[in-house]
């Protein structure tokens, strides 16, 4: 057993579960200031974190097992998907396990329960929401898998850790593939993050409500579970753009050295991420339903044509 | 002497079923006796044939002559690594499929239940016999029984006119399939006229006549499959079907078809062309886009799962496809790892399908009901069923950890190497196929929760769902078989790339077995661990054991109270279960995006209409693309010559003498 790999498998871990809430606290802080309100306190997320735990569940006369078992079956997705993506370092215990379509299947495997519980109690937002979700969710999978791809197709390996140090120690050269499938990648997030344009997470206006209806349902630990998965998948996001499209400074070698290095370049890349989805929340409006479909479908091609791109100009290389 | 046990016994596992169903036949009105004693006994031999199928995979090739047959024409039967792998996939699943049977025929209308036991059992050994046949004429003999026994079982419930339409229409499919299977023998046979696969092996043929033979196999066994546009039968013969006759028609016969395709292309002919490959890869494509989109906007339960199974026939094609590019493009292992990607997905198939048809048949005998409009709420009614069928609906919507992400995960990485072939285009196309891929596996993931969703979840829309009832004990313990076959074929993906490994190197002459033992059982790593790896075991563990850790530490830390209370809803004061997305709801993004692929009637209402109709009818376009206009041509045709029937029995004879004398002229010569 490597000790090397399981102890930077556990920062990891424990990084991504202590910083996902800080990072949404930061993006609400950073889109607060822009648009002229007073923000809330950067710690905000987990005062809230805290008091859905104290509180009490109710739960509807009609919700099932299934409804109260999917908020630890998707809180347990999201934290393996975060602790699988190579963020402070490459050699992880877990890195073998997963690569990144096992991945893509993580994230889907997680849509799936969320789904499946927002219809669980039977209600019209319920399902409503459910159905929307896995409406969003077939058009940006796709896009996702294609990104990955892409950089698969660059690197030889669907192994995220031989993706990230290949990308991070080739000399630097423009790949054109990579813008493009860098701007499907962000779009893809968008929408998988339920941010605008695609959807709001501060909203609950019913008739544009996705993520919010489906889960309007839970109280108490579950909502907070909810939440902190939520979180937890925003960061896991950013750390996949981060380590796929700024893979600078992670720590590959058995080095604490690097390792602190490497955590205080990734917070600093987060707080230009969290600053940049900001902007982009505050510049955009929220579309309609019926127009994902052609801002994710622009997502897939862009990725497609990322990978045609790849195949045509940089095959040689 | 060679050792020829191991067919033997499968022989013997054959003839047991035709002794169960002539026991069946005997004793039609012993209900007892045929249900609680032959469909259990069918089950215990599919499983002994799994285990015979399983060391017959790995051995020695066997071969055996029955005495049986016309005069000079004996059945030849040959037992080598393919017919091993598609024996056992037979096996395992008709062992779950048998099992839920023995509970489930319950006494009543249409078959009885002595007849339904014989043609069960007498379709069971007709697979068995297809896919041991070494011979054309044996081959087809077993091929036509496989398709009449299992016309009669969709036409149980004979007395419903709808249920006869679609028995017809499969028995018509087939027929012209079968049709199509032996002129593709006749052509492998070629001037010699010996039908054996030996025979057919040995021979040479020129220029275009292995094209040909391909090309009419592809029709013949497409026509089996449900290729497109050959699918119209599937999603009318498996809604009118007995829930254990789609089950098993769904989840093996549909891959007798894959077997004999398999069995025509990589053994009988003996080399293979590339576009052979990207023929079937694109009919796969067409049938996997196809079928998943219908299936995401159906509204009875069978129906979808009958879509599905398209889908899935395609994904499969897809994968034999590659297989045939990489194996004619001279990359054995890739053409091993395609092919392993192939087999492995026939075999899911086969568990999730079979396992989600039995589940509504469950649903079906519970509630009477097809319609997904008037079913939910069963997960509180109908536990077993429900927890079992996620299990399914998991594995087909192509999750971790379950065995559909397994062969998705295997084809997704051939398809990553699809990019070095030395081919133009080729290379620059087939990774684009990869997206489509991707797209289908989303939206199957759509259709499941739909099914899933409306059956089990939310409120029951009608009344009488409160008295449904969970399955009985068999039944449970055939779907139980099954899942656990759903999980144990994803948490072990090594040891069935293991097993499959004889038969690809039988088929493409490599195989992934040293790539599979070189890292342990709970590794993946087909091609090496740079390249790309899955691991199950570690997946499906650390969910497993994160799951209680953070459910032990939230009622430690905080507090596990909990009261119940009316459903919140946004403070929407009345619900009602109508209130629910029905089917046609939750397909309607589908309908939207996808609407070209339909044809659609649509009648809304004015608004000033006081008693407003809303109707909304989407069908199949091929129908009408296709066979409507070749329904008027025959029409024409029979209208052109119409007027030979004269209604007079001498002028019938004179036609038959004019025959006769004509065809002795030619044959003068």
């Amino acid at each position: 057993m490597n000790f090397y790999a399981l102890f930077a498998q556990l920062l990891e871990l424990i990084v991504a579960l202590i910083l996902a809430p800080m990072l949404t606290g930061w993006v609400n802080q950073c889109r607060a200031w822009m648009q002229n309100r007073s923000a809330p306190p950067l710690l905000q997320t987990y005062y809230t974190l805290s008091k859905l735990f104290h509180k009490d569940v109710l739960l509807a006369h009609n919700a099932s097992t299934l409804f109260r078992a999917a908020p630890y079956i998707v809180f347990s997705c999201m934290a393996l998907a975060s602790a699988i993506v190579p963020t402070l370092s490459t050699e992880l215990i877990f890195s073998p396990a997963a690569d990144a379509i096992a991945l893509v299947g993580l994230f889907a495997l997680a849509r799936i329960f969320i789904s499946l519980a927002g219809m669980d109690v039977g209600t019209s937002f319920g399902s409503l929401g459910s159905r929307r979700e896995m409406f969003i969710g077939f058009l940006a999978e796709p896009a996702l898998l294609m990104v990955f791809f892409t950089a698969s197709l660059i690197s030889h390996s669907t192994s995220l850790a031989t993706i990230v140090e290949t990308l991070a120690h080739k000399e630097f050269a423009i790949y054109p593939s990579l813008a493009f499938s860098g701007i499907a990648f962000m779009m893809v997030s968008l929408a998988e993050n339920a941010r605008v344009p695609i959807d709001n997470p501060t909203t609950h206006l019913e008739l544009t409500m996705i993520h919010e209806a489906m889960i309007l349902e839970y109280s108490g630990r579950h909502l907070a579970l909810i939440e902190w998965a939520s979180c937890l998948k925003l960061f896991a996001y950013s750390c996949l753009g981060i380590a796929l499209f700024f893979p600078f400074g992670v720590a590959q070698a058995f080095d604490p050295i690097a390792l602190t290095l490497a955590s205080a370049i990734l917070v600093a890349k987060l707080a230009l991420g969290g600053f940049t989805l900001a902007l982009i929340e505050t510049l955009s409006a929220k579309m309609r339903v019926f127009r994902a479909p052609e801002f994710l479908g622009t997502a897939f091609l862009l990725a497609v044509l990322a990978m045609l791109v790849h195949l045509l100009l940089e095959a040689g290389r | 002497m060679r050792d020829l046990s191991t067919i033997n016994g499968l022989l013997a596992v054959a003839t047991g079923w035709l002794i169960i169903g002539g026991l069946g036949i005997l004793f039609p009105r012993r209900f007892t006796l045929i249900s609680r004693v032959l469909f259990p006994l069918g089950a215990v031999l599919g499983l002994a044939l799994a285990c015979l199928a399983l060391t017959g995979i790995a051995g020695e090739v066997q071969t055996i002559i029955l005495p049986l047959g016309l005069p000079d024409l004996p059945f030849h039967l040959r037992l080598d690594g393919l017919s091993g792998f598609f024996l056992l996939l037979l096996g395992a699943a008709s062992a779950g499929i048998s099992t839920y049977a023995a509970g489930y025929f319950r006494k009543g209308g249409g078959t009885a239940p002595g007849l339904q036991c014989l043609l069960y059992h007498v379709f069971l050994a007709s697979m068995a016999f297809v896919m041991l046949a070494d011979d054309g004429y044996a081959f087809m003999v077993a091929w036509e029984t496989m398709a009449l026994t299992s016309f009669f079982l969709v036409t149980s419930e004979h007395r419903h006119a709808e249920i006869r339409r679609a028995g017809y229409l499969y028995l018509l499919v087939a027929h012209v399939g079968a049709v199509g299977i032996l002129l593709s023998f006749g052509v492998m046979a070629g001037s010699a006229g010996d039908y054996t696969f030996d025979a057919m092996r040995e021979f040479f043929h020129h220029g275009a006549w292995p094209t040909i033979a391909f090309l009419l196999a592809v029709f013949g066994f497409g026509a089996k499959a449900g290729v497109l546009p050959l699918h119209i039968w599937l999603p009318e013969a498996h809604p009118a079907a007995p829930s254990p006759v789609s089950a098993m028609m769904s989840g093996v016969m549909l891959k007798t078809a894959i077997y004999g395709l398999m069995r025509v292309t990589f053994d009988l002919l003996q080399a293979q062309l590339w576009w052979w490959g990207l023929i079937l890869l694109l009919f796969g494509l067409a049938s996997a886009i196809f079928g998943v989109i219908f299936s995401a906007i159906q509204t009875d339960m069978k129906r979808l799962l009958a879509y599905s199974s398209i889908e899935n026939i395609g994904l499969i094609l897809v994968g034999f496809g590659l297989a045939i590019i990489f194996k004619s493009f001279l990359l054995p292992h890739l053409a091993a790892l395609a092919l392993t990607a192939t087999l492995y997905h026939c075999l899911n198939h086969a568990f999730f399908k079979s396992l989600l048809f039995l589940c509504t048949g469950s649903v079906l005998h519970a509630t009477g009901e097809r319609n997904l409009g008037k079913l939910g709420g069963l997960i509180h009614r109908m536990p077993w069923v429900t927890w079992l069928a996620l299990a399914g609906v998991l594995a087909s919507a192509g999750l971790p950890p379950l065995n559909g992400f397994v062969s998705e995960w295997l084809l997704l990485q051939s398809f990553l190497f699809t990019s070095g072939l030395p081919h133009g285009y080729l290379n620059m196309l087939l990774p684009v196929v990869a997206a489509a891929l991707a797209l289908i596996a989303a939206l199957a993931g759509f259709a499941m929760v739909k099914f899933f969703g409306v059956v089990f979840l939310g409120q029951p829309r009608e009344e009488k769902l409160a008295a449904a009832h969970d399955a009985g004990r068999l039944e449970r313990l055939g779907l139980l078989w099954l899942a656990v076959g759903c999980v144990a074929l994803g948490l072990l993906p090594n040891l069935v790339i293991m097993m499959l490994d004889p038969v690809t190197r039988l088929l493409v002459h490599s195989g992934l077995s040293a790539a599979a033992s070189s890292h342990g059982w709970w590794l993946l790593a087909p091609i090496s661990e740079d390249r790309a790896s899955y691991s199950p075991a570690i997946f499906f563990g650390s969910i497993a054991l994160f799951m209680p850790l953070v459910f032990w530490l939230v009622r430690r830390r905080y507090h596990g109270r909990m009261s119940r209370v009316p459903a919140w809803d946004c403070g929407f004061p009345l619900q009602t279960s109508r209130m629910q997305d029905t089917a046609e709801g939750f397909g309607q993004p589908i309908r939207r995006v996808f609407s070209p692929f339909f044809k659609r009637t649509r009648e809304h209402p004015s608004a000033f209409d006081t008693q407003p109709r809303y109707l909304s009818i989407v069908e199949d376009p091929i129908w009408y693309w296709l066979y409507v206009p070749i329904t008027r041509i025959v029409e024409f045709g029979t209208r052109l010559i119409a007027f030979l029937q004269e209604g007079r029995i001498a002028v019938y004879l004179l036609y038959s003498f004019a025959t006769l004398i004509i065809l002795l002229v030619l044959t003068r010569g």
